[in-house]
């Protein structure tokens, strides 16, 4: 059987095609592929399986049934939705009628390179939306000008003077055809020369207007499978027992007593492959026991006996660690990045009436995502399928590929919903480990962490110590800072430049860079055996909690109003350049600062009982400020009301975002208020919930109230993880209020308790 | 005429019914259908509804149970079924979240609610808030914050605020499928 027929390409931006399915099929599809594909053969399929094989966005059956794919890993994010809703505005489409497919990897053989028919696949790190702005509003588009010169020739008259509504095409005379009747007329139009123009934002039916996230019915009922849930044959279930140390070595293993328990199949060593990156291969050294469920599984491992021998992060310590970054900081010795060197910080010194220095420290984070890692692995003599919650299935790919050594396409990568993301799923270790695995037994394996293995085992987000100094004139004018940061690199053992590895943990243009005449930022390497990735809010937590605290300090040593000082330094709505190519809009960061301040009566701020606490922040073109009202009750904080305004230009869904807004900002408290990963002679200390003890449903507040900025005609932003950052310095800054503490040290509880 | 009357066979039947002792194992309702778990007994109800039945709705999210993404109804009470072995199971009904809803499809109230007040991070922890609120409302039809802040339930995503207004929608009443 032959592959689908491609009736017509037409040409988007940077080597990417609009492609249409021939007619005869009963559907009409449209799909997106990179430069060169129509020229790929499409490997057979039937015809349900084209809606993949095409690179397909969007499918519409005789029934006026719409099929939308979703490209991107929706790990709790509402990609899933947003992006669908994208298309089908444009494409004018009944959302009832809408049925959201998640697309998995897309993948063909481009003589044997991988070409990646859905182009970008990335979830969780703020960027789907503004890169789906553009491609897949063009596939709803012309979609729909097929669908609207079909109908013109059915009904004799001019494509002009019919418009469409829901899943409808209607002629000024009132007459009315489906979709679904106009998909095999629609299939055989030639495409426009031109791509057909986008609707003007006075016409968006879906844009702008809440929904409810599309899983969320599989999801209530118990329906929706994750990767975790996904079964699989005969697979084996394995699960780990990691090295302590990802540098050590196994000293010894008795297996007698694991293989003796029913169920269990075999117990197998795992070995990092040398010289491979952090995230491409097992992140430790681990022995598997593999068995028929779960339970027996479990069991066996139990009854290892395993002696470990410590390779040099034995002796790493993470007090230690923070101790040299104070010396670092405190030293002579050169900065391993200037990040940013405005003016003249040490001349600004001399003329300085006042100084105010503080330091803070943030702890070792894990990722915690509530579904642990897990992947399935299926090999077969030509063919691999994996099912992986991951936010960026190309990585998987390579990993499956590099272990494989299978082509391009006989490489399978299912994505359903993901339990979580925050950078966890960028790396890849685990997929390395399962093939591993499933190489070495023969079988499926279904590979398991239990959450002692992926809280000890992960590639943490690392602690930093910032030293700020501030330099005030006789005017009370902050007309210096200087600021240092060391940390371990997130960027480090992954083959980035040395010059480079600054960048997971600073930005250059973070505020208050741009505000001050003379500004410094200096980053200082540290480095460490202990695995590092990306994480949720990097780099922007860290350095926003250590920001707009000092920003807070400065106005108490001037005895101001900290609203006052924040307007003050941010100064007149303006559009300053930023190196990273964009502008940061000042106006736009003072509306969310003054909406939130507004919002929690701002004015009360001096005398009010409880202590109220403000910060803003900017994320990659869009503007984040959150207002904290806190209390203290004997040894007890209250976090009495959150407020958050946001602006991200476009908003797609309102109701999705105010959950992420909302979502993120109960994260970032969560975090602060409570959590910690600490490491002694190496071994990470934090092993089930109870050590590393995300925030209860009491610790957090009641709600959190969220102000969304009407963004115009703005381009849409990313917002994943926008309201992390301020969160926790406006908790601290409203916790000083109440109790007359400082907190310069998370996590914010043990510190408070501590300083009280 | 001479009664009929049996007689024994030259030889023993080809077969015979036997008595044998039914198989040992674990009686289980679990969502309305019966189940006989013949496996180890001490297998915790969390990894027999995963690995056995395939019933994937409740979540493996820890050892010991904290963060409630496996909690299913046990006589109409909220536990953990991490902590559950199989054999403390026998003539207890269980449900999980996909018994929540009707037979006919019709969603439980809190699920409904849940979906009209789109409570749902990732939804990896969806099902065991669902089943702690189903548990709530049991114990008390109008739930005050005090209540609600004793749910055990951990959720990185943040739904929590969104999970405490679906719970006040079914106490309201207002938690209705169309």
């Amino acid at each position: 059987m032959s592959g689908p027929r491609i009736a017509g390409t037409i040409r988007l931006e940077r080597r990417r095609f609009l492609q249409v399915l021939a007619a005869g099929a009963g559907v009409l599809m449209v799909g997106i592929r990179v430069a060169d594909a129509a020229d790929a053969p499409l490997p057979p399929a039937l015809l349900g399986d084209t809606f993949y094989d095409l690179g397909a966005y969007v499918r519409i059956d005789s029934d006026s049934n719409v099929l939308i794919g979703a490209r991107d890993p929706d790990t709790g994010t509402g990609v899933a939705t947003a992006l669908p809703r994208i298309i089908a505005d444009e494409l004018d489409a009944d959302w009832n009628q809408v049925t959201v497919v998640p697309l998995g990897l897309g993948v063909a053989d481009d003589n044997g390179q991988p070409q990646w028919t859905y182009g970008r696949q990335i979830g969780g790190t703020g960027s789907s939306i503004p890169a789906a702005w553009n491609d897949l509003r063009q596939a709803g588009a012309l979609a729909r000008w097929l669908l609207l010169q079909a109908a013109a020739r059915r009904l004799g008259m001019p494509a002009d003077r019919l418009r469409s509504e829901a899943g409808t095409v209607i002629a000024l005379d009132g007459r009315r055809l489906s979709y679904g009747s106009l998909v095999d007329d629609a299939s055989a139009i030639a495409l426009p020369q031109k791509l057909p123009p986008l609707k003007t934002a006075d016409h968006y039916q879906l844009i702008g207007k809440p929904a409810g996230d599309v899983d969320a019915h599989g999801i209530v009922t118990g329906q929706t499978h994750f990767a975790i849930d996904e079964h699989d044959g005969d697979a084996l279930v394995a699960v780990l027992a990691h090295c302590p140390w990802p540098d050590g070595t196994l000293e010894r293993i008795d297996t007698a007593d694991t293989l003796a328990v029913k169920g269990v199949v075999k117990v197998m060593q795992l070995v990092p492959e040398p010289g491979q990156p952090w995230g491409s291969t097992a992140i430790a050294p681990a022995v598997a026991v593999l068995a028929e469920d779960t339970w027996s599984a479990l069991q066996g491992r139990q009854k290892l006996k395993i002696e470990w021998k410590p390779g040099p992060s034995g002796s790493e310590n993470s007090a230690a660690l923070e101790q040299q970054a104070v010396a670092l900081l405190d030293g002579t010795a050169a900065c391993t990045a200037r990040v940013r060197n405005d003016g003249d910080v040490d001349a600004a010194g001399r003329k300085a009436a006042r100084r105010l220095q503080a330091s803070y420290f943030q702890p070792w984070l894990a990722h915690a995502t509530a579904e642990p890692t897990n992947c399935l692995v299926r090999l077969d003599k030509d063919h691999a399928r994996a099912v992986v919650p991951t936010q960026a299935p190309q990585k998987a790919w390579a990993v499956l590929q590099r272990l494989t050594g299978l082509a391009p396409a006989q490489i399978e990568i299912r994505v359903p919903r993901v339990g979580g993301g925050y950078g966890r799923r960028l790396d890849h270790d685990f997929v390395a480990e399962a093939v591993m695995l499933a190489k070495a037994v023969g079988r499926p394996v279904r590979l398991q962490w239990m959450r002692d293995e992926d809280l000890g085992h992960d590639y943490y987000r690392s602690g930093c110590v910032h030293q700020f100094s501030a330099i005030i004139d006789r005017k009370r004018r902050v007309i210096g800072w200087n600021q240092r940061m060391a940390s371990a690199s997130a960027l480090a053992h992954r083959g980035v430049p040395e010059n480079r590895l600054w960048t997971s943990e600073l930005q250059a243009d973070q505020l208050p860079a741009g505000l001050l005449p003379n500004f410094r930022s200096d980053w200082y390497a540290q480095d460490s055996a202990i695995p590092r990735g990306p994480a949720r809010g990097m780099p922007h937590l860290s350095n926003a909690f250590a920001v707009e605290s000092f920003i807070d300090e400065i106005a108490h040593l001037l005895k101001e109003d900290p609203l006052d000082t924040r307007l003050r330094l941010l100064g007149e709505p303006r559009q300053l350049p930023l190196g990273s190519g964009g502008t940061l809009d000042v106006g736009r960061l003072l509306n969310v600062l003054k909406l939130v301040a507004d919002r929690i009566e701002w004015k009360n701020w001096l005398r009010s009982v409880s202590g109220l606490g403000i910060a803003c922040w900017h994320v990659d073109g869009a503007y984040v400020a959150h207002a904290v009202e806190a209390a203290m009750q004997g040894e007890r904080l209250i976090v009495q009301r959150v407020v958050c305004a946001v602006d991200v230009g476009r908003v797609i869904n309102p109701l999705g975002l105010q959950g992420q807004v909302a979502g993120a900002t109960l994260d970032a408290l969560s975090t602060a208020l409570n959590l910690a990963i600490t490491f002694k002679d190496g071994r990470i200390q934090q092993h089930d919930y109870k050590d590393y003890p995300l925030a209860s449903m009491a610790q957090l507040p009641d709600d959190v109230e969220v102000i969304v900025v009407p963004g115009g005609d703005l381009p849409p932003a990313g917002a994943s993880f926008l309201a992390m950052p301020t969160a926790a310095p406006a908790l601290a800054n409203a916790v000083f209020r109440a109790s007359a503490v400082r907190v310069r040290r998370l996590p914010l509880m043990k510190e408070l308790l501590r300083l009280l | 005429m001479v009664p009929v009357q049996a007689k024994p066979l030259p030889t023993g039947p080809d077969s015979a019914i036997v008595p044998v002792k039914i198989r040992d194992g674990v009686d289980l309702e679990i969502n309305g259908e019966h189940y006989r778990h013949t496996g180890d007994p001490q297998m915790p109800l969390l990894w027999y509804l995963r690995d056995v039945l395939q019933l994937t709705g409740t979540k493996y999210a820890d050892q010991h149970g904290v963060s409630g993404a496996d909690l299913v109804l046990l006589d109409g009470k909220a536990v953990s079924a991490i902590t559950l072995p199989v054999a403390r199971l026998a003539g207890k009904q269980v449900t999980t979240v996909e018994g929540l809803a009707g037979n006919d499809g019709t969603l439980h109230p809190v699920q409904q609610a849940f979906i009209d007040e789109d409570a749902i991070g990732c939804g990896y922890c969806t099902s065991g808030w669902l089943i702690a609120a189903v548990d709530l409302l049991r114990r008390k039809k109008q739930p005050d914050d005090d209540d609600i802040d004793q749910l055990p339930n951990l959720c990185r995503c943040g739904c929590q605020t969104r999970v405490r207004r679906a719970i006040k929608r079914v106490a309201a009443g207002k938690a209705v499928q169309p």
